[in-house]
C-alpha cells in the first residue's frame, strides 16, 4: 500500500458503511421482535416499539412458561431433536464411512442413494406410505422417515475420504476390522466435521414444522415449531391463554413475539459453535479431491 | 457387469468375505431409502388413477393421462405453475448475483475484526426457520408493524402488505434474499481466499488499481464456482419455497403467490383430490429431475463438478 488515492478512500468508507448496514438489516428484525416481547401492551399495539423495549415487562414470558401446551411442545421438540440427530448421525456415518472405501458395487449403490436427491414420490405417496406404516399420530414420524439424507451422507463421505489411506492400511495390517477403524481412527479424526453436520441436523430437526401439522391430529403432540406455526399463521387465541387480568398487561402481539423468540433462541445459542466450523465444513464437503 | 460370469461369482465370494462389514454399514441407509424414498415413488401410479382412499392403489380405477390434462385446463393449477416459475426464477437470479457482489465487496474490507463481525451477522438468518421469519415478517409488515409506523410518520396511509397480491412476490423474493444471501457468499469467499496472492502483487507492480484487479483477477478466478452455482440452481426452477410461502400467503394473495407445492397440499390433503395432487406433484418432480440432470451435466462439462 504505497499511495491510497482519494477515490479509493471514499470507496472504502462507503463500502464499509454499506456492509455494516446490510449486516444490521440481517439482525434488526430479531432485535425488534425481542423488544416487542419485552414491551407493555399499549406500546406494542401502537407500533411504538423499535429496537428497545418500551414499558419494560417480562409478563409475556411469564405467561408463556405457565402455558402447559407450550412447555409440552418444547419437550417434544427437544426429544425429537436429540433422537433424530442421534439416529441420523448413526445411519449416515456408518454408510458414509463404507462408501468412502472402494469396493465392488459402490458405484451402483452411490447412484441408488443419489437418485433420492434427484427425484421423489412427493407429498401424497409419502403421506400414504407413512400412514400405512402406522406413523400417523406416532412420535416416531418425527424421527425415522427423515433420518436418511443423501446430502449429509455425501458430506460425511467426503470428510472420510480426506483422511490419509495409510492410517487405515496400517490398522488393517494390525488386525483391526472396519468397525474398529471407524470408531477408533475415523471418528476422532473428523470430530469437527461431524460436529458441524450434527449441528446442521439438529437445527433442521428443531426448525421442522410440517410433519407435526401433517401427521398429528391432536395439537398436543406438536413439537414447538408446529405449535408456533399455528400461532404465527392462524393466530390461535386459545393457546395464548389470555385471562382478563393478564390481558390488561400484555397483548396477543407481545406473547406471540415472546413465543417466536423462544423458538429461535436455541438456534441463537448454538450459532457461535456452528459458525466456527460450518464455513470450513461446507467448503471441505462440497469441493473435494 | 456380468461379462465373465465365472470370475464374477468367485470375485463376489472373496469380496463379501473381506468387505462384508461395509455392506452391513450401508444397510440402515439402504433400508430407509427403500422405505421412505423408493416405495413412495412406486405410489406415483396414483397419478394415473382415480384414487379413492377406501379402494387403495390396487383397487382404484386407472384413468391414463386424464389428471395431467387437467393440470393445464384448470385456471388455478395453471396459475400456480406460472407463479412458481416467476418466483423461483427471480429467487435464482437474485440469489446468484447478490452473494457474488457482496462477497466481492466484503473482500475489500481489510480490517479482520470488522470482516468477521459482518460475516457473523449476515450468515445468521439462514439458520432461522421460516416460522420464525414468517412470525417476524407478519409483525413487521402488519398494520401496527414497524414499517407502517414509519410510513404513518411520513404522513402516508398504512398498507396491509401481506394482503396485497401485487406485492406478494416481491416480499417473497426479498425475504428469501434476506435469509440466504449471507450464506450464499460462503462459497465465493472461500474461492477468493484460495486465489494466489502473487497475482495481485504482480498486477500492482504493473500499475493495476483495485477495480482492475477485481475485474481481471478476482472475477475470473471465481468463475468456475460461479458457473457451478449457476448451473446447479437450474434444478430449482420449480422450487419456489413451500415453507416460506405456506407461512406467508393467504386467499388474498393466491392469485400471485400460490405455487405448485402449496396448491398440491390444498388440493390433495385439504380437498381430498389425491390423484390430481399427485399428478401435479409428479409433473413437478419429473421436470425437476430433467433440469437437475441437465444442470449436473453442464456443471461437469464447464467446471468439472461431480456429485460424488
Amino acid at each position: 500500500m504505497r499511495r491510497v488515492s482519494t477515490s479509493r478512500k471514499i470507496f472504502i468508507v462507503l463500502n464499509t458503511v454499506f456492509l455494516v448496514f446490510m449486516a444490521l438489516i440481517c439482525v434488526l428484525p430479531l432485535v425488534n421482535l425481542f423488544a416487542i416481547s419485552l414491551s407493555g401492551k399499549a406500546a406494542a399495539n401502537s407500533g411504538a416499539v423499535t429496537f428497545w423495549p418500551v414499558d419494560f415487562t417480562t409478563m409475556a414470558y411469564q405467561k408463556t412458561f405457565q402455558n402447559a401446551n407450550f412447555l409440552r411442545s418444547i419437550m417434544i421438540a427437544v426429544a425429537r431433536t436429540i433422537l433424530g440427530t442421534l439416529l441420523s448421525m448413526f445411519v449416515i456415518v456408518t454408510a458414509g464411512y463404507a462408501l468412502s472405501k472402494d469396493f465392488r458395487g459402490r458405484t451402483p449403490l452411490m447412484w441408488f442413494f443419489v437418485f433420492t436427491m434427484l427425484f421423489s414420490g412427493g407429498l401424497i405417496p409419502s403421506y400414504l406410505v407413512n400412514s400405512a406404516l402406522g406413523l400417523k399420530n406416532n412420535f416416531w414420524v418425527y424421527i425415522i422417515p427423515g433420518a436418511f439424507s443423501c446430502y449429509n451422507l455425501i458430506l460425511i463421505m467426503n470428510f472420510f475420504k480426506s483422511i490419509p489411506k495409510a492410517l487405515e492400511e496400517a490398522a488393517l495390517v494390525d488386525g483391526a476390522n472396519f468397525f474398529q477403524i471407524l470408531w477408533k481412527i475415523f471418528l476422532p479424526l473428523s470430530k469437527a466435521g461431524l460436529a458441524t453436520v450434527a449441528l446442521f441436523i439438529m437445527v433442521g430437526n428443531w426448525n421442522e414444522w410440517f410433519t407435526g401439522i401433517l401427521y398429528m391430529s391432536d395439537t398436543k403432540n406438536y413439537p414447538l415449531a408446529s405449535f408456533l406455526q399455528v400461532i404465527v399463521v392462524q393466530g390461535n387465541q386459545q393457546d395464548l391463554a389470555l385471562d382478563p387480568t393478564s390481558a390488561a398487561a400484555m397483548s396477543e402481539r407481545t406473547i406471540k413475539a415472546a413465543q417466536v423468540f423462544i423458538g429461535a433462541l436455541p438456534i441463537l445459542l448454538v450459532y457461535p459453535f456452528l459458525q466456527k466450523h460450518f464455513a470450513k465444513g461446507i467448503v471441505m464437503g462440497a469441493v473435494k479431491e | 457387469m456380468g461379462k465373465k460370469k465365472g470370475t464374477t461369482k468367485k470375485g463376489w465370494k472373496q469380496e463379501i468375505a473381506h468387505n462384508w462389514p461395509l455392506y452391513v454399514m450401508i444397510l440402515p441407509s439402504f433400508i430407509l431409502a427403500v422405505i421412505f424414498c423408493y416405495i413412495p415413488m412406486g405410489g406415483l401410479v396414483m397419478a394415473f388413477q382415480d384414487y379413492k382412499p377406501w379402494l387403495g392403489i390396487s383397487g382404484s380405477q386407472f384413468v391414463g393421462m386424464d389428471q395431467f390434462k387437467q393440470i393445464f385446463m384448470f385456471k388455478e393449477s395453471y396459475q400456480a405453475i406460472i407463479n412458481t416459475l416467476i418466483i423461483a426464477v427471480a429467487k435464482i437470479i437474485f440469489g446468484l448475483i447478490v452473494p457474488i457482489v457482496m462477497a466481492l465487496l466484503l473482500n475489500e474490507v481489510k480490517n479482520v475484526g470488522l470482516k468477521k463481525g459482518i460475516q457473523t451477522l449476515v450468515y445468521l438468518p439462514h439458520f432461522l426457520s421460516w416460522i420464525t421469519v414468517a412470525g417476524m415478517l407478519r409483525d413487521i409488515l402488519g398494520l401496527d408493524g414497524i414499517v407502517n409506523a414509519f410510513l404513518q410518520k411520513l404522513g402516508m396511509d398504512p398498507i396491509f402488505f401481506l394482503g396485497e397480491a401485487g406485492m406478494f412476490r416481491q416480499i417473497v423474493v426479498l425475504s428469501d434474499l434476506w435469509k440466504g444471501f449471507g450464506f450464499g457468499m460462503i462459497v465465493y469467499l472461500a474461492a477468493i481466499s484460495n486465489i494466489d496472492q502473487s497475482l495481485y502483487e504482480a498486477a500492482e507492480m504493473d500499475g493495476a488499481n483495485r477495480w482492475q484487479q477485481t475485474l481481471h483477477i478476482t472475477i475470473p478466478s471465481i468463475m468456475p464456482m460461479i458457473i457451478v452455482m449457476a448451473t446447479l440452481s437450474l434444478g430449482n426452477v420449480l422450487n419456489a419455497g413451500f415453507d416460506q410461502i405456506f407461512n406467508l400467503y393467504s386467499p388474498l394473495t393466491y392469485s400471485t403467490g400460490d405455487i405448485i407445492d402449496t396448491y398440491v397440499y390444498r388440493q390433495s390433503l385439504v380437498n381430498g383430490q389425491y390423484s390430481f395432487g399427485t399428478a401435479v406433484g409428479l409433473f413437478k418432480s419429473g421436470v425437476g429431475l430433467l433440469l437437475t440432470a441437465i444442470a449436473y451435466k453442464l456443471a461437469y462439462k464447464f467446471a468439472g463438478y461431480r456429485i460424488f
